[in-house]
C-alpha cells in the first residue's frame, strides 16, 4: 500500500506540468478573478511546513489558535514540521479549492464538509483514508461522537477527522413578536399554518427567506421530506437512485412549498434576499419576519450584527411534527460538522495527523463553545455551561444527541455537480417556474 | 545586368521602408504577452472542449461529446437567447445615451470640461464594487428602491443592463466626444450658413461624420456584452430560476460549481468563436476594415 503511493506520487510528480498549465489554462479562460495557487509553500515545495486551506469566516478564530498551539507544541517538534494557515472567503473556497488541488501549490491539509463533498477527491486519489489512523489512536478513536465521525464518511471509511461546531437546522423566531401577537412556537404543521394566518393579518411576513443564495430554501425541503417520509427517501437518493426523488414524500413536500410561497409565507420578495449578505438575518432580527429556518450558525451571525437582538429576543425550536407523516419528530438535518482531510501527496504527513488531534484536545473544544458553537468532541458536554449562552448550547446538543437520524444537507450529501443542478431546480419551485411535478421529474433526470 | 540594377533598387527601397516603419521586434513584447496569456489559453480551452476533466485527475479525451452536449442543451438556447437580448438592450441603452453625452461634452467649455471628468468616474471603478454597491441599493427591503426587482425577470434582467450601463457608457462617451472633436468646424460653419439647424446639423453632419466612431463602440459593446459576467454573478447568480444566467454564467456554473471543465471549456470556446465572428462580421458590414477616412471632400 504505501509502496503503491509512492509510486503514484511518483507519476503525479511528472504530470505537474502539464496538469498546472491545463490548471492555469482552464482559470484563464474562466475569468472571475479566482487565482488558481494560493500560497507558494505547497506540498509540492517540500519543507518542514504544511499548508491547511480552511474556510475563512468569523470560526476561522479558532483554527488558528490551534494552528499557534500546535506550532508551539512538542508534538510539533516530533513530527518536524509547523503548519500554515490559508484562510480563504466562504464564497471562494470550493473553487480555489479545487483548482489548488490540482496544482502544485495544492494544501496538505484542507476543509470539506464530508460525505459527498469529498467524493471527486476520494476518486481521484486526492484524499487519505484516515480509518486506519482513527482505529489506532486513542485521542482520535475516542475523542469525538461516533455518529459525527460517520456522518462524513464514505462508504464506511473514514476521510475526516470533525474540526468545527455541529449545525443543525434549526426553527427561530423572534421572541418580541411572538408575545406582542400572543403566539408559542409550532410543534405540529397545523400550528405552523395557523401562525402564519395570524401574523399575516398583523403584516408581519412569517418567515425570512434569504432565496437567491437557493441553500436557505433547501432546508425547508430537507425538513419537509424527512417529517413525511423519513431520513430514508433521501438516503435512497444520496445512494445514487435517481428515481427516490419519485418517492411521494418528495412530491408532497414540494405540493407543501408551493402552498407556502403561494400563501405569502416568505413574503413577496424572498427572491432577492441573500443570506449571506445579512439581508436575510436582517429582515428577521429587525421584526419584519417573525421566523427563520436556519443553520445553528444563526445565532453567532445574529451576535456578531444585531447582539442584543440575539441575547434577549432570538428563541428557537425544533422543526414542527407534520400530522401524517411518518419521520421522527427529532430527527434533524443539516451539517453535522466540517472536517479536516489530508493530501497524500503531503510532504509530512506525521506533522498532518499531529495536528489534526489537536482537535480532540479540550482547548480546542474551549474555543469552540467560547465561539457560541457545539463541538462534536465527546467532552463537549461538560464544557456547555461555558458557553455565551449555555440554555442555547445545550438545546443544540440535546437536539443532535437525541437525534435518532442527522441527515447531511442535501447539497453536500450529493457533490457539487448534483448539488449545483438540484439548487437549480430548488429555486425553479420557490420561484414558481415549475410546478411541483415538474420539479420531481426534473429531480429525477439530475445526472 | 539592369536585372542587378533593379534588384539593387528594390533592396534600397525595401531598406527605406524599414527605416521608416518600426522593425517586427517592437512588437515583441505585445506579442509574447498575447500568445501567454491569450492564444495560449485559448488554444488549451479548446483542447479541453474535447476532454472530460474534474479538475483533479487528468483530462480524459472524449471526442465531440462536450460539443453534443452543449447543442442538446435545453439551457443553452435560453442563455443564448438571453445574451442576444442583453446585447442589443446594452448597445441600445449605451450607445444613445454616451452618443448625446459625447457630443454635448466634445464642446470647449469649461463646465463640460469638469462635469465630463465626473462622468467618468463609473469606468475607474471595478465591476465587482459597482455590482455589490448596487446589490446593497437594490436591497429589497433596506435599499432605496424597496421592490422585488433582482427577484423577477425583467428587473432583474433590466438592473443588469442599467448597472452595465452605468459602468460603461462614460468610457463610450469619451471616444464619442474624442469622434465629435475630430469633425472640422467649417462643416458646421457651411451648414449654418445654409439656414441648417442645430437637430439638422446633428442628424446630417455629426452622424454621419462619427460613423467609424459608432463602429468602434459597437464592436466593443458587443464583445463585451457577450463575456459580461461578473455583473450577473453578484447581482443576480443567473436568476431568478434561470432566467438571467447568460452564456458566460453558464460557462462559470460549469466550469467552477459542477467542476465539469470540458464543458465549461467548451461554452467558453463556442463563445471566443461567437466573439470573433460577430466582430468580424460588424467590420465588414460597416467598411470599417478599409479605413477609409470619414472625412469627406477634405
Amino acid at each position: 500500500m504505501e509502496s503503491n503511493r509512492g509510486r503514484s506520487t511518483g507519476s503525479a510528480g511528472t504530470a505537474f506540468s502539464r496538469r498546472w498549465v491545463l490548471g492555469a489554462g482552464a482559470s484563464a479562460l474562466l475569468t472571475t478573478g479566482l487565482s488558481a495557487c494560493g500560497s507558494g509553500e505547497g506540498s509540492g515545495g517540500g519543507g518542514d511546513t504544511i499548508t491547511a486551506f480552511v474556510y475563512g469566516d468569523d470560526a476561522v478564530k479558532v483554527q488558528a489558535a490551534a494552528v499557534t498551539r500546535f506550532n508551539r507544541s512538542a508534538a510539533s517538534k516530533t513530527a518536524k514540521g509547523k503548519v500554515k494557515l490559508e484562510k480563504i472567503p466562504g464564497s471562494d473556497y470550493l473553487p480555489k479549492l479545487r483548482t489548488a488541488m490540482g496544482s502544485p501549490s495544492a494544501p496538505d491539509v484542507f476543509f470539506n464538509w464530508g460525505g459527498g463533498s469529498i467524493k471527486a477527491y476520494q476518486e481521484a486519489d486526492k484524499i487519505v483514508d484516515l480509518t486506519d489512523v482513527i482505529e489506532n489512536d486513542p485521542v482520535l478513536k475516542n475523542g469525538f461522537l461516533p455518529s459525527v465521525l460517520a456522518a462524513g464518511d464514505l462508504k464506511g471509511r473514514h476521510y475526516g477527522i470533525p474540526m468545527r461546531g455541529m449545525q443543525p437546522v434549526i426553527l427561530f423566531y423572534n421572541k418580541t413578536v411572538f408575545a406582542e401577537q400572543k403566539l408559542q412556537p409550532p410543534t405540529t404543521w397545523d400550528q405552523l399554518l395557523d401562525i402564519n394566518t395570524k401574523l399575516k393579518k398583523a403584516g408581519i411576513t412569517p418567515f425570512a427567506l434569504g432565496g437567491s443564495d437557493l441553500w436557505p430554501e433547501l432546508m425547508w425541503l430537507e425538513y419537509l421530506v424527512d417529517r413525511i417520509g423519513g431520513p430514508e427517501v433521501f438516503r435512497r437518493i444520496q445512494d445514487g437512485d435517481a428515481e427516490g426523488w419519485g418517492d411521494p414524500a418528495v412530491l408532497k413536500a414540494a405540493e407543501m412549498v408551493k402552498e407556502l410561497v403561494d400563501d405569502g409565507a416568505f413574503g413577496s420578495k424572498f427572491t432577492s434576499v441573500s443570506y449571506v449578505n445579512g439581508g436575510a438575518p436582517a429582515v428577521f432580527a429587525k421584526g419584519k419576519a417573525a421566523m427563520h429556518l436556519m443553520g445553528s450558525w444563526e445565532y453567532s451571525t445574529q451576535l456578531g450584527k444585531f447582539p442584543d437582538f440575539a441575547k434577549s429576543n432570538l428563541g428557537w425550536a425544533a422543526f414542527p411534527k407534520i400530522e401524517d407523516g411518518v419521520g421522527d419528530v427529532r430527527n434533524v438535518v443539516g451539517n453535522p460538522t466540517n472536517y479536516w482531510s489530508i493530501n497524500p501527496r503531503t510532504q509530512n504527513r506525521d506533522a498532518a495527523i499531529a495536528f489534526l488531534k489537536d482537535c480532540a484536545s479540550e482547548a480546542y473544544a474551549k474555543d469552540l463553545v467560547a465561539l457560541g458553537d457545539v463541538p462534536t468532541t465527546s467532552n463537549a458536554a461538560a464544557l456547555l455551561s461555558s458557553a455565551p449562552n449555555p440554555e442555547y448550547a445545550r438545546f443544540q446538543y440535546d437536539l443532535v444527541q437525541q437525534a435518532p437520524a442527522f441527515t447531511l444537507s442535501w447539497d453536500q450529501a450529493l457533490g457539487d455537480e448534483l448539488g449545483t443542478k438540484m439548487h437549480t431546480e430548488i429555486g425553479k419551485l420557490f420561484t414558481g417556474k415549475s410546478a411541483p411535478s415538474e420539479f420531481v421529474s426534473a429531480c429525477k433526470g439530475l445526472k | 545586368m539592369s536585372s542587378t540594377v533593379t534588384s539593387g533598387g528594390e533592396r534600397v527601397q525595401r531598406g527605406k521602408v524599414r527605416a521608416g516603419r518600426p522593425g517586427a521586434v517592437w512588437a515583441l513584447p505585445a506579442v509574447l504577452f498575447f500568445t501567454f496569456f491569450a492564444v495560449v489559453p485559448m488554444a488549451l480551452a479548446f483542447y479541453l472542449s474535447f476532454t472530460k476533466w474534474d479538475g483533479l485527475g487528468d483530462p480524459k479525451p472524449v471526442g465531440l461529446a462536450n460539443w453534443q452536449k452543449l447543442l442538446d442543451d435545453p439551457r443553452l438556447t435560453q442563455s443564448l437567447t438571453l445574451t442576444v437580448l442583453l446585447t442589443a438592450a446594452s448597445w441600445a441603452f449605451q450607445t444613445v445615451v454616451a452618443l448625446l453625452l459625447g457630443v454635448w461634452a466634445a464642446g470647449r467649455q469649461r463646465n463640460r470640461a469638469v462635469l465630463s471628468a465626473i462622468f467618468f468616474v463609473p469606468f475607474l471603478l471595478s465591476s465587482t464594487a459597482i455590482s455589490v454597491l448596487f446589490y446593497a441599493l437594490l436591497d429589497p427591503n433596506f435599499g432605496i428602491i424597496q421592490k422585488d426587482t433582482l427577484g423577477s425577470s425583467s428587473g432583474a434582467f433590466l438592473a443588469i443592463v442599467f448597472v452595465g450601463g452605468w459602468q460603461f457608457i462614460p468610457f463610450h462617451t469619451l471616444i464619442y466626444q474624442g469622434g465629435a472633436r475630430q469633425i472640422p468646424p467649417v462643416l458646421y460653419q457651411a451648414a449654418a450658413i445654409d439656414g441648417a439647424g442645430r437637430y439638422r446639423q446633428f442628424f446630417s453632419i455629426t452622424l454621419p461624420q462619427l460613423r467609424h466612431t459608432i463602429t468602434t463602440s459597437t464592436v466593443l459593446i458587443v464583445v463585451g456584452s457577450l463575456t459580461y459576467f461578473e455583473t450577473v454573478l453578484i447581482l443576480t447568480k443567473g436568476g431568478p430560476g434561470t432566467d438571467t444566467a447568460i452564456l458566460p454564467y453558464l460557462m462559470y456554473e460549469a466550469g467552477f460549481k459542477t467542476y465539469d471543465f470540458g464543458y465549461a471549456s467548451a461554452i467558453a470556446s463556442a463563445l471566443v468563436l461567437a466573439a470573433t465572428g460577430l466582430s468580424l462580421i460588424l467590420i465588414r458590414l460597416t467598411g470599417f476594415g478599409g479605413m477609409r477616412s470619414t472625412r469627406e471632400g477634405m
